[in-house]
């Protein structure tokens, strides 16, 4: 087995044990990226010099008998919508294709103070907007399991950086889904931990009140342990809760006994792939036969989710995306005739399609005569989904469903169909409407794509759905690896 | 026919925190561009607002001192719009749920007293500042433009008056009450020439008895309280011209720009260039929750207000109300009359009449405000003295007093360096009595023969032979004994 084959507790074991270094692991991560990256197109950034650096300073720290956090010389990739102080950060978009930041996003720092070895930032869908990863200004990438299919996305590059085994683990956002449905396309795991746990300072916003930052690793016990340092009270960031941590990897057992697990009927109906809800029923079989109590429940204001998404998603993102202008950093349109026509051809150059649709579509939302219509009515709509899941939580510990409705689809698929193209979150959606968190693990294959099991807990019931996952993951023994190659 | 007019202001306050309202960069006014600034302030990618406890107190204070009522939840919106001074393209404001709402401040307007209402007081950050080069010094035709961001973040209060203006007059007094109160509380420099206290007029006018509303206009760049006044005072006239000459299409509802060297207002920008602001709730933003005990606390915490400090000067000082309410129309004039009244021990009426006069006289020829010339209670307090001691008499004083204003010379050195002291010999004086006596005869007869008005005369005569420094009191003893011997 290779390095870059391996886990993060794998790793850290080799790493204390003084089997290896961390540049030994470094190096063996580059040489798969080399290997591998035409294919799969994972980063917009490859920071080989800062990994280097990082990974002597783990060795040395090591070396001087220093104690060491379980991610120091831990090869890392950021999806490139977070801030890295001297690296390049473009959100995927050309209009911050040269934007280099002064300061580094809490989330990050917080990695970097425990030592990780930063590979590079990752591609992903313009300003996290869209599902596919196609969105992309710049490339799109490929999902490791078939080459002519989309990883996911938003986070797309993060994805299928650790499917490929082109990093140990990745950082990636999840707004609508966008952790979790490429963590399933790409048969790895993804949590989105609840709203306010991980700091957002830093995290380029897509939309303030669902955006969460959240780990993609290849096992349960990866996640907890880059959860335990992504959680940390930011007082830089007004939503950051302040909890008194648990360890997420010390209360990690394989046991489901008497767990409550529901099932909500709204997300296992018409829309799912038969051969999807096949294997996740499969799975939830898996729970039960160890243990858990599975009943069906509903959630029934969970057919309006999709569509207050995309009042209030693109509601934020047009005010947040109005600083891109041209003013201070990134792109502005060369020799503009007066003010005007500098922010209206900056933005036109600079923006992507789909970007420039969620503007028009959430500043048509917040235009004044049709808020109370649409903002209005989706924020009412949101309480009732709140209200669904508190109800829901009564009676069950946690809530599982399929994390994407369809397998990985083919690259230019759904490019032509929006709508369609935003169904791939509808089962994911409602999660950061709620703000709870959510974790996606690999539980089976449809003609060789992986499928993801989505866990859902009630806010701040991150050790919950750990554990359900960890369970899943040693009683269901799942060791299918990608290919990278075509599929037909 | 007769209008009244309807005014309603529009005050911004900036706030003097230590740090921005939304992240720790420092306030201080004048240093060099884009120095006073972090990634939060410069809206750079990333980035988030945490709210500044210490402004939200100073808006709760403020409200609580105009009795507002403070709303115990509250919360901030975005204010959507682009321009390159904004590094958000919007500004964190406040919409529906304000601070404080439903205040007053009452004025006293010598003849008759109003209750100017406040609708709300809300909290938003300051824009940066823009410098055109090239062109007219607008953005429209300059070659390019320049941003200094210290400005940006800086905590700004919006205090919002119902239209209950009826005269430049009253927004003279209601703009100038309202500065005596956040000076008094201490939360803002309140500056109109360094643009921490900037007023916006909203006005129309209607004729006298009728209850509905005419067109309103709003005007802008009203630098000073004098700007103010001038600049409504035109615009009721503008409009009544339009109206008396059949001509309302001239007051359209529209943004006027006060030009003080033109003495007239121009349009600005018409109603078809409004924004839609596509007001919501700032999500980076958790909503204020304040309980009861807090804001009883802070209600505890305030200090002596104008209103109150004038009942007192009132029964304190034995003032007149006119004369009580002119001196605590700020803060300043206000410290400035207890403290001398203090150091003079006198009459504090006296110390008022020179405050309010002579003094008053020479701020406003100076444009300068009382804390910022070279007098100092010390000064004023001696002067009296002076007097009372007899040194100098009262129309010396009046002399002295230009001097001092200038070089804040005490008066006692002016006194001695020009020779200006009282003759209060009684031998000169009387020397100077039998002069005045043998020139003037026929006079003297006059007054013999019952005619008073000659004594003045004479006394008048002896004044000028002492060249004005002659003892008043004495001359007139001795006078009138010599000619009564």
């Amino acid at each position: 087995m290779e390095l870059y084959q391996m886990t993060i507790h794998e790793l850290h074991e080799k790493l204390l044990n003084k089997e290896v270094s961390a540049k030994e692991i470094t190096d063996s991560v580059f040489s798969r990226i080399e290997e591998v990256e035409d294919k799969v197109k994972s980063y917009l950034t490859i920071t080989k010099d800062v990994a280097l650096e990082q990974a002597k300073l783990a060795d040395e720290k090591i070396a001087a008998g220093g104690k060491v956090g379980p991610l120091a010389g831990i090869p890392t990739a950021i999806k490139d919508v977070m801030c890295t102080r001297g690296v390049r950060t473009t959100c995927g978009s050309k209009i911050l294709d040269n934007f280099i930041p002064v300061y580094t996003s809490t989330a990050v720092q917080n990695l970097f103070d425990e030592g990780i070895v930063m590979t590079g930032k990752t591609n992903m869908d313009e300003f996290a907007m869209g599902s596919s990863t196609e969105n992309s200004g710049f490339f799109p990438t490929r999902n490791p399991w078939d080459l002519e299919r989309v990883p996911g996305g938003s986070s797309g590059g993060s994805a299928a950086a650790v499917a490929a085994d082109e990093a140990v683990f990745s950082l990636g956002s999840d707004t609508g889904g966008s952790i979790r449905q490429p963590a399933a396309l790409c048969g790895i795991v993804g949590m989105k931990p609840t709203y306010g746990l991980v700091s957002r300072y830093g995290l380029v916003a897509f939309a303030s009140s669902l955006d969460q930052i959240g780990p993609f690793t290849k096992d349960v016990t990866d996640c907890a342990i880059v959860l335990n340092h992504l959680v940390r009270h930011d007082p830089m960031d007004s939503t950051s809760v302040k909890i008194d941590r648990p360890d997420y990897k010390e209360i990690l057992i394989n046991d489901l006994k008497g767990v409550r697990v529901g099932v909500p009927k709204e997300l296992m109906a018409e829309g799912i792939d038969p051969k999807v809800k096949k294997v996740v029923e499969d799975a939830i079989k898996v729970l039960a036969d160890n243990g858990a109590i599975v009943a069906e429940t509903s959630l029934p204001n969970l057919e309006y989710g999709l569509s207050a998404y995309y009042i209030i998603a693109p509601a934020e993102a047009s005010s947040n995306l109005a600083r891109f202008d041209g003013v201070r950093y990134g792109y502005r349109a060369p020799d503009p005739d007066d003010l005007m026509d500098m922010y209206m051809r900056t933005r036109t150059e600079g923006f992507g399609d789909e970007v420039k649709r969620r503007i028009m579509l959430g500043t048509y939302a917040l235009s004044a005569g049709y808020y109370e219509a649409y903002y209005g009515k989706a924020q009412k709509v949101r309480t009732l989904i709140v209200r669904d899941f508190n109800k829901a939580f009564e009676d069950f510990d946690v809530l599982v469903s399929p994390t994407s409705p369809t397998v990985a689809f083919k690259i230019g698929e759904k490019v032509a169909n929006p709508l369609q193209m935003y169904l791939s979150d509808i089962c994911t959606i409602p999660v950061n409407l709620a703000g709870l968190p959510g974790i996606s693990v690999p539980c089976g294959t449809v003609d060789g794509l992986p499928v993801g099991l989505q866990i859902i807990g009630k806010a701040l019931g991150e050790e919950t759905i750990l554990r359900v996952a960890y369970s899943f993951e040693q009683n269901f023994n799942w060791s299918e690896k990608p290919k990278l190659e075509t599929r037909d | 026919m007769e209008y009244e007019s309807v005014i309603g202001l529009e005050i911004h306050a900036e706030l003097n925190t230590e740090s921005k309202m939304f992240c720790g960069c420092g306030t201080h006014f004048g240093e060099a561009p884009n120095t006073q600034t972090c990634p939060v302030c410069l809206g750079l990618p990333g980035s988030l607002p945490v709210a500044n406890a210490k402004a939200i107190e100073y808006v709760i204070k403020s409200g609580l001192a105009v009795g507002c009522g403070i709303n115990l939840y509250s919360i901030f919106h975005r204010k959507n719009y682009f321009y390159p001074d904004m590094p958000k393209d919007y500004q964190i404001s406040q919409y529906d749920q304000p601070l404080c709402i439903n205040g007053f401040i009452d004025l006293d307007m010598n003849d008759y007293q109003t209750r100017i209402g406040i609708t709300r007081i809300h909290l938003e950050e300051d824009t940066g500042k823009l410098i055109h080069i090239g062109g007219a010094g607008r953005i429209a035709g300059a070659k390019y433009s320049l941003v200094d961001f210290n400005r940006a973040g800086v905590p700004l209060m919006e205090i919002v008056s119902e239209p209950d203006i009826r005269t430049p007059e009253e927004a003279k007094a209601y703009a100038q009450k309202l500065r005596a109160v956040l000076i008094t509380l201490g939360v803002s420099d309140c500056s109109m020439e360094k643009g921490s206290m900037r007023v916006d007029a909203n006005i129309s006018i209607r004729p006298k008895g009728s209850t509905g509303l005419g067109v309103k206009t709003e005007l802008k760049n009203l630098n000073s309280f004098r700007s103010l006044q001038r600049a409504l005072a035109y615009e009721i006239e503008r409009q009544a011209k339009a109206l008396n000459e059949g001509k309302p299409e001239e007051i359209v509802q529209e943004t006027r720009h006060w030009d003080e060297a033109k003495g007239a207002t121009s349009t600005l920008r018409t109603k078809e260039y409004a924004h839609d602001y596509r007001y919501f709730p700032d999500p980076d933003l958790v909503p204020m929750e304040f309980d009861i005990a807090y804001i009883d606390f802070l209600r505890s915490q305030l200090p002596e207000l104008p209103n109150e400090r004038k009942q007192r000067f009132i029964k304190e000082y034995g003032l007149p109300v006119h004369e009580a309410n002119l001196l605590t129309e700020s803060k300043a004039m206000g410290d400035f009359f207890e403290e001398t009244a203090k150091l003079y021990k006198g009459d504090p009426k006296a110390v008022a009449n020179w405050m309010l006069g002579d003094m008053s006289y020479y701020l406003n020829t100076e444009g300068l405000e009382i804390d910022e010339t070279a007098v100092t209670p010390k000064h004023l307090a001696e002067l009296l003295k002076l007097i009372d001691k007899g040194v100098i008499s009262g129309k010396i004083a009046k002399e002295i007093f230009p001097e001092m204003f200038e070089t804040g010379k005490l008066p006692q050195v002016i006194v001695e360096e020009k020779g200006m002291t009282q003759i209060s010999d009684e031998a000169e004086i009387s020397k100077i009595i039998d002069m005045v006596l043998e020139e003037n005869t026929s006079t003297v007869e006059e007054y013999r023969a019952g005619k008073d008005k000659a004594f003045g005369f004479l006394i008048g005569q002896a004044m000028r032979l002492t060249r004005g420094r002659g003892n008043p009191q004495l001359i007139n003893r001795l006078l009138r004994e010599k000619l009564q011997a």
